[in-house]
């Protein structure tokens, strides 16, 4: 054992703690894959709120897909909405509660393909909500479908042979969609699939959160994300399929930042 | 002291709305009522009680919006006509599910898909045997008049509150646009303060509050489907409303509820000019529906003529009634056809007392 090496029993100690979950997280057991992005992006969440000490003041909206079950492991007071609803049911929410801090979270099938709808009025309006959009190209929950961001060529379950364009149209950027319409006030897509890159993140989430108190708008944050089980590859190999294929389709930076 | 104002019905529930203190308001325009959401645009609500008004994208995003307010805790309400319910279905099962009260205005038109934009009843079976899917019922609230279409959002937002349960209004075209005088009640004050349950923030001296509709584990969901039907129990034995119209030495029955209960009061006076002791039935409440009451009047009439417009919904409710009993017949026009009185007396005639 090395000289300053540290015991177990020291190790527990209250002044030795460098790192814990945060309070705004659950005891709940993530019911995520290994290595899925959607831990990482719910644990942001939770530190900012927080961070920012909005427990009280906030309100989520959880999607119909892998993160159903995200009210199990945030400590704040949330709403599980229909497929692709969460624009619409937030809406609503910050409209009658003006002071609140409203949040979506939805993936690419929920937000990109049966709510376009909502999304893009949501953020049309102008609705001064925070919208967190997870992004891993595919259906997760359901199995490992073809999502509207899937990319060409990508294989899924319902595309066995890869996304072909003339049978399955092109992947949809909603990110740069939403950049375009006035209503949107910051639009950020970063991933958390490095350190560096959570620490971005966190930096964008915390902007779309903090900006929500100005009410200029939609603050629109896309996490570009893995699913290692929907793309049948261990975390690590997903990562860097991710980082190979999905970030130069999906390029990672703030969109939209408003003049200071 | 209030003054009775002429007015439609679209626009009596668009008054009545502000009145009840609703918290927010989101619809789509449809025909035959879109009124409600051009009278309210013109009301300036915002300024009279603060209540919120929103166009939305679609009539899917209406019912999403009255889900997430209605789990903030806020009295809210929609309005549409058959295929805008229709959308909303998925919804409102959602909204069931999980508990929430709100109000739902269905003014009825003509169908099946897009239909006609005349006056119907053919939505029925859609709003009171569920509509959406999974095992619920809404509170369905039947006005025949312009001052019902008013006092059926007050009354419609208690029940919604009392049970945690969707409540609609099944009007029809008719109703939505035909003029009468409506006497209004005075302005209630918006709730400030929310329900236990509702979604409005984490505080230290509570758990959080989640409004779902999902569970996973079949024993749970079956637990909470029978908690579900337990209040429908409940409301079935508490809420049924009817009116019974000259009943007390009728040998014949109209069973009919809104605009067909109207036309019926004349083709009743029109069937006892000639003699035939005939009394009417009115359903308020299509669901809960009075069966009991129904079945009592078995004991007393020969026969019952349910007339609706469509082709024979609440008929069959009205035969679950009486059991086998009594005769049972329905008359009916459809797509948007609105029956005359003597056409309903000639129906009478050859359905139940000749046939």
């Amino acid at each position: 054992m090395a000289e300053n090496s540290i015991t177990t029993k020291e190790l527990i100690k209250e002044e030795n703690l460098v790192y814990q979950k945060t309070r705004l997280l659950t005891n709940d057991e993530l019911h995520y894959c290994p290595g899925c992005g959607h831990g990482t992006t719910h644990r942001l969440i939770a530190e900012i709120i927080e961070e920012m000490d909005i427990q009280s003041e906030t309100i989520g909206v959880a999607p119909v897909g892998c993160s159903v079950l995200m009210y199990n492991y945030m400590d704040v007071d949330m709403q599980e909405a229909a497929h692709g609803r969460a624009p619409a049911v937030a809406t609503a929410i910050k409209r009658l509660l003006p002071e609140k801090v409203v949040f979506t979270y939805q993936g690419d099938g929920d937000l990109a393909a049966i709510g376009t709808a909502e999304t893009i009025h949501a953020c049309n309006r102008g609705e001064n909500i925070t919208m967190i959009f997870i992004n891993n190209g595919i259906y997760g929950m359901t199995g490992g479908q073809m999502a509207p961001t899937t990319l060409v060529g990508m294989k899924s379950s319902t595309t066995p042979f890869g996304r072909e364009v003339s049978l399955m149209g092109n992947p949809i950027k909603m990110t740069d969609l939403v950049v375009n319409l006035p209503g949107t006030y910051f639009v950020s897509r970063q991933s958390v699939h490095t350190p560096g890159n959570v620490r971005k993140a966190k930096k964008a989430i915390r902007k779309a959160f903090e900006y929500q108190a100005l009410n200029k708008g939609t603050c629109f944050v896309e996490i570009v994300s893995n699913c290692p089980s929907g793309w049948k590859m261990t975390p690590v190999e997903s990562n860097n399929w991710m980082a190979d294929n999905m970030i130069p389709f999906y390029p990672l930076g703030d969109m939209k930042v408003p003049e200071e | 002291m209030e003054e009775f104002v002429l007015m439609k019905g679209n626009e009596a529930i668009a008054e009545a709305a502000i009145r009840a203190g609703t918290d927010g308001y989101f619809g789509y325009p449809i025909t035959p009522q879109s009124e409600v959401i051009e009278y309210l645009a013109a009301a300036k609500p915002q300024e009279r009680t603060g209540m919120v008004l929103l166009q939305a994208e679609s009539e899917v995003a209406s019912i999403n919006m009255l889900y997430g307010g209605a789990g903030a805790g806020k009295k809210v309400m929609t309005s549409s006509s058959s295929p805008g319910i229709s959308l909303m279905q998925e919804g409102i099962s959602y909204i069931a599910g999980s508990e929430l009260p709100c109000l739902i205005v269905n003014v009825v038109r003509g169908g099946p898909g897009l239909g006609t934009i005349q006056p119907s009843q053919s939505d029925y079976f859609q709003s009171t045997k569920g509509g959406g899917h999974g095992d619920y019922n809404l509170i369905v609230l039947a006005p025949a008049s312009v001052q019902e279409m008013a006092d059926f959002v007050s009354l419609g937002y208690d029940l919604a509150f009392k049970y945690r349960n969707p409540v609609m209004i099944l009007s029809d075209g008719a109703i939505g646009q035909m003029m009468e005088k409506v006497k209004f009640k005075p302005q209630q004050p918006r709730n400030k303060k929310s329900p236990d349950w509702a979604t409005t923030g984490k505080t230290p001296d509570r758990e959080r509050n989640i409004i779902t509709s999902l569970d996973l584990d079949p024993a749970r969901q079956e637990r909470f489907n029978n908690k579900l039907q337990a209040k429908y129990k409940e409301i079935c034995k508490k809420e049924v409303r009817y009116e019974k119209i000259q009943c007390d030495d009728a040998e014949y029955l109209f069973v009919a509820y809104g605009t067909s209960s109207r036309i019926c009061q004349k083709s009743m006076q029109m069937a006892r000019e000639e003699g035939i002791k005939i009394g009417l039935f009115r359903p308020i409440t299509l669901w809960p529906f009075p069966y009991n009451e129904i079945r009592e009047m078995a004991g007393q009439v020969k026969g019952m003529l349910s007339v609706e417009m469509s082709a024979g919904q609440m008929v069959e409710d009205v035969r679950l009634a009486v059991e086998g009993k009594v005769k049972v017949n329905h008359y009916g026009r459809m797509g948007g056809i609105i029956p005359t009185p003597d056409e309903i007396v000639e129906a009478l005639k050859q359905k139940i007392i000749g046939g």
